[in-house]
Order: C-alpha cells, then sequence, then structure tokens
C-alpha cells in the first residue's frame, strides 16, 4: 500500500532541475537508514503525514505502462521487505514468502494448466466422436476407449466393436447402406452445427474476450498493454469450456493456441494471491511470460519448446530468472498432464512417431520443396486472412458474428462428411500422416501392393508400388488440402476460440505426404537415375513419406508464425523424432525465407497490426534518419504543450486542463518564465489525487493552490491551503535532446519499455514523444517506403488526436527552430486507433 | 512409484472438484493389445488381453495361436504388443465435471437472455427502480455519503450485494462485446 505513495526512483540524470540539492540532504537523512540511501526518499519524509492515495500508479483499460516505473516500485518494495526482515520472525517469513512465491505462482499455474489440458483433452475427444455416435455401456466414453477392451475388433476396422453405435444404428437401426449414411450425414452436421452454435453464444453472452486464438493480444499484454478482463475469471472459464465446443464442431482450427490463452488466464488469477505480483504489472508480466511456455508445453506435450516459444513469440521481457520459472512452469504442467494420462497411450502428445529409418542427402531437395510450399502457404494465408479480418473489421458483415460461425460450421460439416480425411479428426489426421507404412498398418494410404516376401524382417519394408488404395487416398488428400487452405482461411478470426497451429500442421502434412508418395514412386520406378542410384537398391527402404509429412508440417507451420528454433523444437519434441533435426532445419529456414519475401511478418504481427494494438516489435530494425525532434509533440503548426507549472496553478487550473484535453500525462516545469523540466505527472494519478484530496483533506477547494514543488511557496495569509502532490509526480521522467536520432529512441523505447519520453532542449521542455508517437512514424516511415501497403482506413477515432488544441496557449520564451515537418500531416489521422488511448 | 503419486494426487485433484471420491484404477484399464499382420495364408488380427506389464507379448497374449509350432516364433517376432493403461474415473469424472459446467452456464444464459427481460417487463416499475438506482451508483462509485449509506446497507443484505456483483460484471461484459463486435477495436 505505501509503495504506490512513492513508487519513484531516480534513474537519469532528467529533472534534477527542480530538486534543491541542499534541502534533500537535510531532510534525507533520518530515512536513509532504511530506505536503502536513495536521493528520492526525501520526500517520503514529506509524504508521512498524507495517507498514501489508494489507486495511484495503476493504469486504465488500453493503457501502456511504464516498465521502467514499474521495475522501480518493485525494487522499492523489495528493499523495504528486506530491511524489515531482521526486526521480528514474522516480517521474516513475509520476506521468505516474498521470496518463493514467484515459483509459487508459476507452481500453480503449471498445476492448473495442466489440469485444465487434460480436460480439454479428454472432453474434446469425446465430443468429437459424439458427432459420430455414442458408446452405449458407458457413455463418457469416446470411440476408442469404448472399444478398449473388445475383442471383435479387426485388423481392417480398427476401431469397430458393438458397444459403439453410430447414430444411424440408433436411429433408424441400420449400419450399413445409402440410409444410414444419409442419416449419419445428418447427424453429424446436426451436432457441428449445435456445438457451434453453442460455442458462439456462450463468447457472446459471457465473454467476448475469449474468441480468437489470443495469441496477438498476449504478445500485445506482455509487450506492456492493460486490457482488462482479457485475462480473467470467466474469459478463463467460457474459453475453456468453448474451446472443447469448438473443436469438436469439427471447423478447421486447432487447441493449441487457445491453450496458452488459457494458461496465461491462470497465471493472472493465481498473481492476485501474490501481493509481490499482483501490485505490480511488470512483474505480473513475467509470471505470464512463464504461464506461456506452460501452455504451449501442455497444448503439444512440448515442454521445451514452450520455453522456447515464450522466449521467441511471446515474450517481451524475458530475464533469466524468467526463462527457469517458464522452464519449471513448463515442467510442473507436463508433469500433470502426463499424469493424468488423457490419450491412454502414457505419452503427452498425440502424434508420436516410432519409426526411425534415415534420410539421404538428395532428400534434402524435396525436403526444401517442402519449405518453400509452407512459404508460399504462410504469405498466402496471412495475406488472405487478414483481408478477410479487415472486411469483418470494416464492413456491416462483422454485425453478425453468430451468423457467420453458423455459416462456416454448416460449410465446414457439409463438405467435410463425404471426404474420410477431412470427416476425421484433425489431430487424428497429423497422427495418420504422419504414420509409416508398417506392415501393422491396413489404413488406404498404406495399401501397396504386396509380393508376400515372408523372409524380410518387420521393420525394414522396402518401398514398393502403390496400390489403387494410395491412388484414391492421394486424390482424397488432395481435395482436403484445398478443403483445408480455403476453410482455414475463414475460420481463424471467429468469434469463437481458434489455434491455427493444427490447421496449418494439417495442410503442411497432407501436402507433405503427397510429396513424400510421389517421391517414392519415382525412387522405385526409376531407381537407376543417379540421385537415386546410390541409395535406393531395389528392394531397400529409403523414403519415408511419414516423415515427408512431418517436415512439411513444420515447414507451414513456420511459414505462418514465423517461428524457427522453437518450432523445429516443438516439432521434435512432438513427434520424437531426434534424427530428423536437420531436414526439419532446412525446410524451417526455407519456409522462413520464402515466406519473408513476401511480407516480413508472422500472422501474429499481421493481427496486432489490423487491430492497432501498441506493440512496439524488437524484431524490427529502423533505418531511418529522423530525429527526436521530427516526431515528438506538438508538432510545429500545433498548440503548444500543455503543461503543469510545479507551484502557481490552481486545483481548478488543473481540472480545466484535465477537462479540456485528452493527454494522459502532463510534464511539470517550473514557471512558465523559465520553462525548466521539474518532473511528469499522469493523467490519471492527478485525477485520482485530486478527487481523493477534494474527499478527505479539510480546505481544499477550487482556488487551493496546487504544489509539485518541494517546499510551498509563501502564500498570502487569506489563501485557502495548498494541496501537496509531490508524491504523484514522477521526478526523473526520461528525457532525451531534440537532436538525438529516432534509431536511439527507438531503441530505448524497446530495450526499456518507456511509456512516454520528453524531449528538452538545454532543459527546457520541448515536446513530448509517446509509445504511439513512434509508431505511428514507423508506420508513416513504412507507407513513404512500400506505397503498396494496405491502408489503415477502417480505424475510426474515439479521441481527438494527440496534438489537438488544448486551449491552453502559452508563449514559448525559449523556442527553438524545429525542422520543417516533411511528411504530409493528414496520413496520422488516419492511423489513429486503439493506441489514442495511450495518447498523451 | 512418483508418477503412481502424481496420478493419484490428479485424480485426488479432480476429484475434489467434483466432489466425488475417486478410488484406485479399475482392473480394466488395462490391456495388452498385439497387432498381428497377414502371415502366410493368415489374415492380420488384433489381440486384446487385460494381463500385468510383464505378461504382455505375443506367446501370453496371442491365443489361441493361428500358427503350427515351428512358425509361432516367424509369427510373434512380426507382432506388436504394446502394453496401455488408462482411468476409466478420470475420463468419467472429467466428462461429468464439464458437462455439468456446460449445463450451468447454458441454463444461465437462457435465464439472462430470455427469463429475465421477461420478469423485468412484468415487474417494470420496481425493477426501474432497482436500475436507475445502480445507474448512479455505477457513474460515480465513491461519490457521496448516500453511496457509502447505500453500501452498509447493501453489506447487511447478502442478496444485494450478489446483485451488484453481478451488475458490475454485466456492465463489464457489455463493455466487452461492444469493443468485440460493434466497434471492433479488439480480437477481430
Amino acid at each position: 500500500m505505501d509503495d504506490s505513495s512513492d513508487p519513484y526512483l531516480p534513474y537519469d540524470g532528467g529533472g534534477g532541475d527542480g530538486i534543491p540539492l541542499r534541502e534533500l540532504h537535510k531532510r534525507g537523512t533520518h530515512y536513509t537508514m532504511t530506505n536503502g540511501g536513495n536521493i528520492n526518499s526525501s520526500t517520503h519524509l514529506l509524504d508521512l503525514l498524507d495517507e498514501p492515495i489508494p489507486g495511484v500508479g495503476t493504469y486504465d483499460d488500453f493503457h501502456t505502462i511504464d516498465w521502467v516505473r514499474e521495475k522501480c516500485k518493485d525494487r522499492e518494495r523489495h528493499r523495504r521487505i528486506n530491511s524489515k526482515k531482521k526486526e521480528s520472525a514474522w516480517e521474516m517469513t513475509k520476506s521468505l514468502y516474498d521470496a518463493w512465491s514467484g515459483w509459487l505462482v508459476v507452481t500453480l499455474t503449471g498445476l492448473a494448466s495442466g489440469a485444465l489440458a487434460g480436460l480439454i483433452d479428454i472432453a474434446a475427444d469425446w465430443m468429437t466422436d459424439l458427432k459420430e455416435g455414442i458408446c452405449l455401456s458407458a457413455l463418457w466414453f469416446n470411440h476408442e476407449q469404448c472399444c478398449w477392451g473388445s475383442n471383435e475388433t479387426t485388423f481392417e476396422e480398427r476401431d469397430k466393436c458393438p458397444q459403439w453405435k453410430t447414430w444411424a444404428e440408433l436411429i433408424i437401426g441400420q449400419a450399413e447402406g445409402p440410409g444410414s449414411y444419409i442419416m449419419n450425414y445428418i447427424m453429424y452436421i446436426f451436432w457441428a452445427l449445435s456445438f457451434a452454435f453453442l460455442a458462439v453464444s456462450l463468447v457472446k453472452v459471457f465473454a467476448p474476450y475469449a474468441c480468437g486464438s489470443g495469441i496477438p493480444e498476449i504478445k500485445t499484454i506482455l509487450s506492456g498493454f492493460i486490457i482488462r478482463g482479457y485475462l480473467g475469471k470467466w474469459t478463463l472459464m467460457i474459453k475453456t469450456i468453448t474451446l472443447v465446443l469448438a473443436v469438436a464442431s469439427g471447423l478447421s482450427l486447432g487447441k493449441e493456441g487457445p491453450l496458452v490463452h488459457v494458461a496465461c488466464c491462470c497465471g493472472n488469477i493465481f498473481s492476485y494471491l501474490f501481493p509481490k505480483y499482483s501490485t505490480n504489472e511488470a512483474k505480473k508480466r513475467e509470471v505470464l511470460s512463464a504461464a506461456s511456455a506452460a501452455g504451449v508445453s501442455v497444448a503439444f506435450g512440448a515442454p521445451i519448446g514452450g520455453v522456447l516459444f515464450s522466449l521467441e513469440e511471446v515474450s517481451y521481457y524475458f530475464p533469466l530468472k524468467t526463462l527457469w520459472r517458464s522452464f519449471f512452469a513448463a515442467l510442473v504442467a507436463a508433469f500433470v498432464l502426463r499424469s493424468i494420462n488423457p490419450f491412454g497411450n502414457s505419452r503427452l502428445v498425440l502424434f508420436y512417431v516410432e519409426y526411425h529409418t534415415p534420410w539421404y542427402l538428395f532428400e534434402l531437395l524435396p525436403f526444401i520443396l517442402l519449405g518453400v510450399f509452407g512459404g508460399l502457404w504462410g504469405a498466402f494465408f496471412i495475406r488472405a486472412n487478414i483481408a478477410w479480418c479487415r472486411r469483418r473489421k470494416s464492413t456491416k458483415f462483422g454485425k453478425y458474428p453468430v451468423l457467420e460461425v453458423i455459416i462456416v460450421a454448416a460449410i465446414t460439416a457439409v463438405i467435410a462428411f463425404p471426404n474420410p480425411y477431412t470427416r476425421l479428426n484433425t489431430s487424428e489426421l497429423i497422427k495418420e500422416l504422419f504414420t509409416d507404412c508398417g506392415p501393422l498398418e491396413s489404413s488406404s494410404l498404406c495399401d501397396y501392393r504386396n509380393d508376400m516376401n515372408a523372409s524380410k524382417i518387420v521393420d525394414d519394408i522396402p518401398d514398393r508400388p502403390a496400390g489403387t488404395g494410395v491412388y484414391s487416398a492421394i486424390w482424397q488428400l488432395c481435395l482436403a488440402l484445398i478443403f483445408k487452405i480455403i476453410m482455414t482461411v475463414f475460420t481463424f478470426g471467429i468469434k469463437v476460440p481458434s489455434g491455427l497451429f493444427i490447421p496449418s500442421m494439417a495442410i503442411g502434412a497432407i501436402a507433405g505426404r503427397i510429396v513424400g508418395i510421389a517421391v517414392e514412386q519415382l525412387a522405385y520406378y526409376h531407381h537407376d537415375w543417379f540421385i537415386f542410384k546410390e541409395w535406393c537398391e531395389v528392394g531397400a527402404d529409403c523414403i519415408t513419406p511419414g516423415l515427408y509429412a512431418m517436415v512439411g508440417a513444420a515447414a507451414c507451420l513456420g511459414g505462418v508464425t514465423r517461428m524457427t528454433v522453437s518450432l523445429v523444437v516443438i516439432v521434435f519434441e512432438l513427434t520424437g523424432g531426434l534424427e530428423y533435426i536437420v531436414p526439419l532445419m532446412a525446410a524451417v529456414m526455407t519456409s522462413k525465407w520464402v515466406g519473408d519475401a513476401f511480407g516480413r511478418e508472422g500472422i501474429y504481427e499481421a493481427h496486432i497490426r489490423l487491430n492497432g494494438y501498441p506493440f512496439l516489435d524488437a524484431k524490427e530494425e529502423f533505418t531511418h534518419t529522423t530525429l527526436a525532434a521530427d516526431v515528438m509533440r506538438p508538432r510545429r503548426s500545433d498548440p503548444p504543450l500543455a503543461v503543469l507549472t510545479q507551484d502557481n496553478m490552481t486545483v481548478e487550473d488543473i481540472e480545466t486542463l484535465i477537462n479540456e484535453t485528452s493527454y494522459n500525462g502532463f510534464p511539470v516545469i517550473m514557471s512558465k518564465e523559465s520553462q525548466r523540466l521539474v518532473g511528469f505527472a499522469l493523467r490519471r494519478d492527478l485525477t485520482i489525487a485530486i478527487e481523493s484530496a477534494r474527499k478527505k483533506q479539510e480546505g481544499i477547494v477550487g482556488s487551493s493552490r496546487v504544489c509539485f514543488a518541494q517546499h510551498t511557496p509563501s502564500l498570502p495569509a487569506e489563501s485557502p491551503r495548498p494541496l501537496k502532490l509531490r508524491s504523484i509526480l514522477d521526478m526523473s521522467p526520461f528525457t532525451v535532446t531534440d537532436h538525438t536520432p529516432m534509431e536511439i529512441v527507438v531503441d530505448i523505447f524497446r530495450k526499456l519499455g518507456l511509456r512516454q519520453c520528453l524531449v528538452t532542449h538545454n532543459g527546457i521542455v520541448l515536446g513530448i514523444i509517446t509509445k504511439k508517437n513512434i509508431l505511428e512514424h514507423l508506420e508513416q516511415l513504412k507507407q513513404h517506403v512500400e506505397p503498396l501497403a494496405p491502408p489503415w482506413h477502417y480505424n475510426k477515432k474515439r479521441y481527438p488526436p494527440s496534438y489537438g488544441p488544448d486551449g491552453k496557449p502559452r508563449p514559448r520564451l525559449h523556442n527553438v527552430q524545429l525542422k520543417p515537418i516533411a511528411e504530409e500531416r493528414e496520413e496520422t489521422e488516419e492511423e489513429v486507433h486503439l493506441l489514442n488511448s495511450t495518447t498523451l | 512409484m512418483a508418477a503412481r503419486g502424481a496420478r493419484l494426487c490428479s485424480l485426488l485433484l479432480l476429484a475434489a472438484l467434483a466432489g466425488l471420491g475417486a478410488e484406485a484404477k479399475n482392473s480394466e484399464d488395462v490391456r495388452c493389445k498385439c497387432i498381428c499382420p497377414p502371415y502366410k495364408d493368415h489374415s492380420g488380427h488384433i489381440y486384446n488381453k487385460n494381463v500385468s506389464q510383464k505378461d504382455c507379448d505375443c506367446l501370453h497374449v496371442v491365443e489361441p495361436m493361428p500358427v503350427p509350432g515351428p512358425d509361432v516364433e516367424a509369427y510373434c517376432l512380426r507382432c506388436e504388443c504394446k502394453y496401455e493403461e488408462r482411468s476409466s474415473v478420470t475420463i468419467k469424472v472429467t466428462i461429468i465435471i464439464y458437462l455439468s459446467i456446460l449445463g450451468l452456464l447454458l441454463l444461465y444464459m437462457v435465464y439472462l437472455t430470455l427469463v429475465e427481460p421477461i420478469l423485468k417487463r412484468r415487474l417494470f416499475g420496481h425493477s426501474q427502480l432497482i436500475q436507475s438506482d445502480e445507474d448512479i451508483g455505477d457513474q460515480q462509485p465513491f461519490a457521496n455519503a448516500h453511496d457509502v449509506l447505500a453500501r452498509s446497507r447493501s453489506r447487511a443484505n447478502v442478496l444485494n450485494k450478489v446483485e451488484y456483483a453481478q451488475q458490475r460484471w454485466k456492465l463489464q461484459v457489455q463493455e466487452q462485446r461492444k469493443s468485440v463486435f460493434d466497434r471492433h477495436v479488439v480480437l477481430s
């Protein structure tokens, strides 16, 4: 509680002008003993009389956090706990609890996300099979579990047993024939539609934030943005429940992305149990990083991949401490999931491949081709999906989310049922495509013409000519590929929980399997070609189509998400194919290159940009030569900056300033004459502080002076009591001079996670640069370079622009000649969206 | 040993959620499944038996043996036997938990969308009073003494408090709905 009264510590020389140093030493002496001896502690002494104002130091919805401020706050809190530690056993326990709370919270997060993932897996499997039929002997079993102990299964039809009844058998009493096919078809569509409808209406009624994959938003949140309720209890519950429904409805979506969101919700909820994390937004993000690792860990059964995913894709600030916590969270989550054993095979993942056949050098060529395919698919998917989502965002069509889901589900179900490969649950499909055709397999994919040579050993089946089954399977797979590609574009972004890992992998696996079979047949019929001659003699087993499917899956996923290291690790953990790292790496790298040639951003960045979240990507380079003065607000033609003076404004003045402007913070200067910087006060803190002062303190009226200075100025005797607001003043705002290159400013913003930065010249405040200004500037430069990029015309403004009139013009005594601004100003008008609320 | 302990733990966790006592695993929950590919003129076959892990091999499970004595070894070499376990209690409990939560949510949804508006319409005057009262409270949550009084009154009445929380939650959801479905500023 007390930490909110003075969260600021000096971290640079900025604003030192306003602190009279002589006074400070005199006043600060008492407190330095317990407070680590920092200069700022002097303000504590003054504020000890005032009670801390609740709410100061928190953030509004859709605002950007200030990492530097949050980290300082945490250090301050830590110091306080450490200094009290020796006082009593109770304080000692408290400090121990505090030290351990980081590990405790990730343990709890891991436990919860593992358990929820188990629940989702089991329920989704059951519900998916509910579309086909039901287990009469035990209603809660899915098809496979229903036939668990059955002895009636045959080699050809492995999942047939009398306990499992299809709907046709139950309703019209016959298992075969066109009548039962139609009945099953109708029931399939019925269940798919009702699951989809339930999912979307639950999302709409209870938690609209539960829709989508959630990874773009989590990326944005982790980079320091506040979306209230996005990681809340209701979102968690609805996302868990509707995820099962969405997966079961047969839509072309996966549960992996949403599981990351679910895990992050767990992390957020558990962090409320620990004051260290609940009161500090920066610390909370460390927990969320670990939680996202746990999410991927349970989604794919890939703990290391999860940690790397968190590092490569989602996290913004990832110190080593967080790495270890992520590692631990991923471990705990995977352990819990493993002990729940949702698939009944004592493995974490559904698709575990068991072959260890070697691969040959010439096969790198088809692998790279698959990589090219993956990159092309990724580029196509991102363009098409973004175009579709933009349409949804900007036209009337977006007003009917329920109808959209129903239509997509209906089309999916109607087309998917006739084709056995699309009727299958997508993860089952991937599993089947990954599997190699051993002697034990009986699916039509493995229908090769056998020359029953009984003397061979089981493991080493030579390449064989494909039979009719394989050709018809390829035909069906091609149709399935086209279907999946089209449906995934329209599915990702509808208002149900939807991830795209699994559909992308399925597309890649289908393409890979087709290529694999083609190469295999090529090698069989042309084994005298020079590339095959060395490795593929007659009767040798040299091509494994399942491996091609695996490589294709990795390539397609890489093309869409543009991940590299984490993706390869996830895929090899997923399949257990340790010897296939090089093919995977080759394909993933190629797909990233090809994809990057068409557009540098992955699907998540593209969605972030589409929604206009204030996300400053650390991966992009800034290569322009602009200066801070070109970017700062106010622009040359704008009214001057809205500022506060440190001791001669009244409460009323400040209130009018707040009401007339929409800025989220105001620089505080010494006086109108000198214009030297004292500090920075946030709008929210000002509002809260004034409101609470008016309520609680006696004698604060509209004409009271507001004093940000160390000591109150001498006032006439009859004037009302001054209001001291030094406690909410940030006395060490980050400053740069007007000639700082933007390259450096962008770097500072990225690395320190600043929210705003003041621009000074000889200690005089000239203007301000916010994260939003930087993003606008980047976008502007991008549009100059690539004029073909679609403009953001569709975002409607909610607030006046940042550089609008503030109604408080003030004379500039020391005006500095700014460079003329080259860019058109009207462009920026259209780019203002959500970021507006981060306006200062 | 540790894995078994963890299994029990997770089971207990799940069971505690449902308020059911989960018993140790069912004897039906293990199986040894042998898949034998076609051999000579015998077609492929799947054998399934409930045996312990150490007995899970072709000789114990494949019964009756389809091939004569000398061929048994060759036949068995091709068969693949896998020992698998599951926990039917976990599955049962999970499905029951899932369905009951889903059912409750659906009921609540039906109540919120269909029943409540009707009730409100029927008790129009009264509900309007409550509504306007709450509207004031929501606009200025900590504004004046009147509100403090209202709060202390509501503290005495648990129902009011629940109602207040529910109204606040509804407003939040409404806000979310606006930003997702109408303004399209997030998650589009």
